[in-house]
C-alpha cells in the first residue's frame, strides 16, 4: 500500500480545466519529482493533495485513509506538510520563533498558555537552525534573510512537525547554483523518515535527488516512472523539445 | 565570466559554509539581537502616572479619570481581539453594554449590588455573549473572512442597540437610571478615589493576565495567526479555535469593564451596547497603537483627555478638531502613537526560551 495515492484528480476553475484525471502514487521513503511545462497543473495537484484546494473530482488517500474531505489542519495532524511556492515564513518573527511556531503546533492549549513546552523544544529549535545553517541568525527577524535562506527556513519549518510526507513546491526558485547544491544536501538525509513530493523546474536538481518522476502536461499525466525510464520516454522528450 | 562566478561562489561559501557550531552561534546571535527594551519603561511610566493621578487631580477630575480607566479596560479587550488575534470586532460594545444592562437589572430588580456578585455576573454575561457570537462567526467549517466577522459583530451590536431602545423592560430609549451603588457589606462604592483605585487595581490585574497570555507560546501562535492564518493551519494549528478563545477572553474583559461602568455612572442607556461605543473603542486602540496592550490604555487616556479639554474650551467645534486629529494619526502613524517610541521588532517581541532560562538549564546540565 503506497503512502500517498491521489487518484483521478480533476480540478476545474470556471472554464479552465487545470487538472484532468491526474494520478500520483508515492511510496514510503520515496523522493518523487513532479515535472511538466508551465501551466501543466503541478502546483494545483500539490494544493489538492495538501488541502489548499478541493478537487472537483477524485480521491486522495494518505496512510490508508481517505483524506479527500480533510481540512489542511487535519492533514497536517495526519503527518503531511507543505512548503508553499511563494515563501511564507512569518517575516516579523525571529527565525527562532518561526521554527518554534512550527514545532509547537501540536502542543495542547494548556501547554501553550502556560508555555510548558518552550524549554523542552529549545534544543530541537537550535538543532534545526544549525542543520539548515541558520543558527547564527536565530534571533533576527525572518524578513532580514536572503531569499535562499528564507526558502531553507521554510523547509526547516515544514520538517519541524516530523511529517511522513513533505510537499515542496519549487524549493530552489530564485536560488543560486551553490544554494541549490546546498538545498540538495539538506534534503538528502530526510529520506530516512519522510517521503517527498517536489515540484521543480530545475531538471538537473530533480534528477539528482528523486527516485521516481511524474510528468504532467495540460492537466494529464503524460508518464510516470523511474528517472531513467522518464529520460528514455519519447513523448516526454517531445514536450520538452517543443518548449525549447 | 568564470572569474566572476568563482567570486560569487566564494561569497556564498563564506555566507553558508562556515556556520559556527550551535551553542556558540546561539550566544552570538543573542548578543547581536539584544536591544534596549522600551515597552517596560512606557508601562512603568503609565502605571506611575495612574497611581499618583488622584493625589494631584481635583475631585471632579478623579471621577473623570475613573471613567477613563474603565474605558481603558474596555479598550484592552479590543486590543487583545484585534491587535493580537486579528479579529475585527466592530461590536465589542455588545459585551460591554450587555454586562452593564445585566448588572443594572440585578441591582434594580433583585437588589443585588455586592461587588463579589455583580462583577463576576457582568464578566459571565460578557463571556456568554462572546461565546455565542464568536462560536457563530468564527467556528464554521471554513475560516471566516475579516469582513464577515466585522459585519457580523457590527450587526450584533446594532441589533442589541435597537432591541434595548424598543424593550420597555430595559427602559427603552432612556435606559435604566439611578442604579444603586456597588457595595461590600455596608460599604458603598461611590465616585471618588476608592472607586478609582479599585478600578485601577482591576485594570492592572487584567493587563498582567493579557500580557502573560500574549507573551506565552499561545501568544506566539497568535502572532503567526495574525500574519498568515493559512500558513499556521498547514502546521496543524486549529486556527479558528485559537481565535474563538481570544474572542471569548476579550468578551469577558469587556463584560467586566461594562459592569464597572454601569455602577460608576449610575445608569445604562442603549448607546452602551451600540455602534457608537463599538467604534469609539476601535479608535482608542488604533490611536494608541494596536497589538501592544499599553497602546490601548494610552489611546484611551489621550482621546478622552483631549475630548474633555476640547469640549470645555471649544464648545461648538470640538468634535471636528478631534476627528481631524484622529485622521492625522491614523493616516501618518498607522501603528499608533506608541510607534514613536516602540520599534517593530520589539512590538512583535520574541517568544523563545529566555536567555536566563537557558543559562540556568546549562548550569543544571553541567552540575
Amino acid at each position: 500500500m503506497p503512502l500517498l495515492e491521489a487518484a483521478g484528480i480533476t480540478k476545474i476553475f470556471g472554464k479552465l480545466t487545470a487538472l484532468d484525471g491526474a494520478t500520483l502514487t508515492v511510496g514510503e521513503n520515496e523522493f518523487h519529482g513532479l515535472i511538466g511545462p508551465n501551466g501543466s497543473g503541478k502546483s494545483t495537484l500539490m494544493k489538492c493533495i495538501a488541502g489548499a484546494e478541493v478537487p472537483t473530482q477524485g480521491k486522495v488517500s494518505f496512510v490508508n485513509a481517505d483524506i479527500t474531505a480533510f481540512t489542511p489542519t487535519e492533514r497536517a495532524r495526519a503527518g503531511m506538510s507543505l512548503k508553499f511556492q511563494i515563501t511564507s515564513v512569518l517575516p516579523t518573527l525571529t527565525l527562532y520563533d518561526n521554527i518554534l511556531l512550527a514545532l509547537q503546533a501540536q502542543s495542547s492549549l494548556f501547554d501553550l498558555v502556560f508555555s510548558r513546552t518552550r524549554g523542552a523544544l529549545h534544543d530541537q529549535v537550535m538543532a534545526m537552525l544549525t542543520q539548515f545553517r541558520l543558527a547564527s541568525r536565530a534571533f533576527d527577524a525572518a524578513a532580514t534573510l536572503s531569499h535562499g535562506q528564507q526558502q531553507w527556513l521554510e523547509i526547516a519549518m515544514a520538517l519541524a512537525g516530523k511529517p511522513r510526507l513533505l510537499l515542496l513546491d519549487e524549493p530552489t526558485g530564485g536560488m543560486s547554483l551553490e544554494e541549490r547544491r546546498v538545498t540538495g544536501e539538506l534534503l538528502a538525509p530526510i529520506k530516512q523518515h519522510c517521503s517527498l513530493v517536489i515540484v521543480e523546474h530545475d531538471l538537473d536538481f530533480i534528477r539528482d535527488i528523486c527516485d521516481r518522476l511524474t510528468v504532467l502536461d495540460q492537466g494529464k499525466v503524460l508518464a510516470s516512472g523511474t528517472v531513467s525510464e522518464i529520460q528514455a520516454n519519447k513523448s516526454v522528450q517531445e514536450i520538452y523539445l517543443r518548449r525549447a | 565570466m568564470l572569474k566572476s562566478m568563482s567570486v560569487v561562489r566564494e561569497a556564498i561559501d563564506a555566507d553558508v559554509g562556515d556556520e559556527p557550531d550551535g551553542a556558540m552561534a546561539e550566544s552570538e546571535a543573542r548578543q547581536a539581537a539584544s536591544g534596549r527594551k522600551v515597552l517596560p519603561i512606557v508601562e512603568g511610566l503609565v502605571l506611575l502616572a495612574a497611581l499618583i493621578a488622584p493625589l494631584v487631580l481635583q475631585d471632579y477630575l478623579t471621577v473623570f479619570a475613573t471613567r477613563v480607566i474603565i474605558l481603558a479596560l474596555f479598550a484592552l479587550s479590543f486590543d487583545l481581539v484585534w491587535g493580537y488575534a486579528g479579529i475585527m470586532s466592530f461590536g465589542q460594545a455588545l459585551f460591554f453594554g450587555s454586562a452593564g444592562y445585566g448588572v443594572a437589572l440585578l441591582a434594580r430588580d433583585l437588589d443585588i449590588t455586592n461587588i463579589f456578585l455583580v462583577l463576576p455576573a457582568g464578566t459571565i454575561i460578557g463571556l456568554t455573549f462572546a461565546l455565542l457570537l464568536g462560536g457563530f462567526l468564527l467556528l464554521g467549517r471554513h475560516p471566516s473572512s475579516v469582513i464577515f466577522v466585522a459585519l457580523g459583530t457590527l450587526t450584533g451590536s446594532y441589533a442589541a442597540d435597537r432591541l434595548a431602545r424598543g424593550w420597555y423592560y430595559l427602559g427603552g430609549q432612556n435606559g435604566i437610571p439611578s442604579i444603586s451603588p456597588m457595595t461590600l457589606g455596608s460599604y458603598e462604592f461611590s465616585e471618588g478615589p476608592v472607586f478609582y483605585y479599585l478600578t485601577l487595581g482591576i485594570l492592572v490585574v487584567a493587563y498582567l493576565l493579557c500580557r502573560f497570555l500574549v507573551r506565552s507560546q499561545f501568544g506566539l501562535a497568535l502572532a503567526g495567526l495574525r500574519e498568515n492564518e493559512q500558513r499556521i493551519a498547514f502546521f496543524g494549528y486549529k486556527a479558528q479555535h485559537l481565535k474563538a478563545i481570544v474572542f471569548a477572553v476579550g468578551g469577558t474583559i469587556a463584560g467586566l469593564a461594562g459592569s464597572l461602568y454601569a455602577f460608576h455612572e449610575g445608569f445604562v442607556w442603549p448607546n452602551m451596547v451600540g455602534v457608537v461605543v463599538s467604534t469609539q473603542v476601535v479608535l482608542y486602540v488604533l490611536f494608541g497603537g494596536s497589538g501592544t496592550l499599553i497602546g490601548a490604555v494610552i489611546g484611551t487616556v489621550i482621546i478622552e483627555g483631549v475630548s474633555f479639554w476640547l469640549s470645555d474650551n471649544y464648545r461648538d467645534i470640538w468634535p471636528i478638531i478631534l476627528g481631524v486629529l484622529l485622521l492625522f494619526v491614523i493616516l501618518f502613524r498607522p501603528l499608533g502613537l506608541i510607534s514613536f517610541v516602540l520599534g517593530e521588532r520589539e512590538r512583535v517581541g520574541s517568544f523563545g526560551a529566555k536567555p536566563k532560562e537557558t543559562e540556568k538549564e546549562k548550569r543544571n546540565a553541567a552540575s
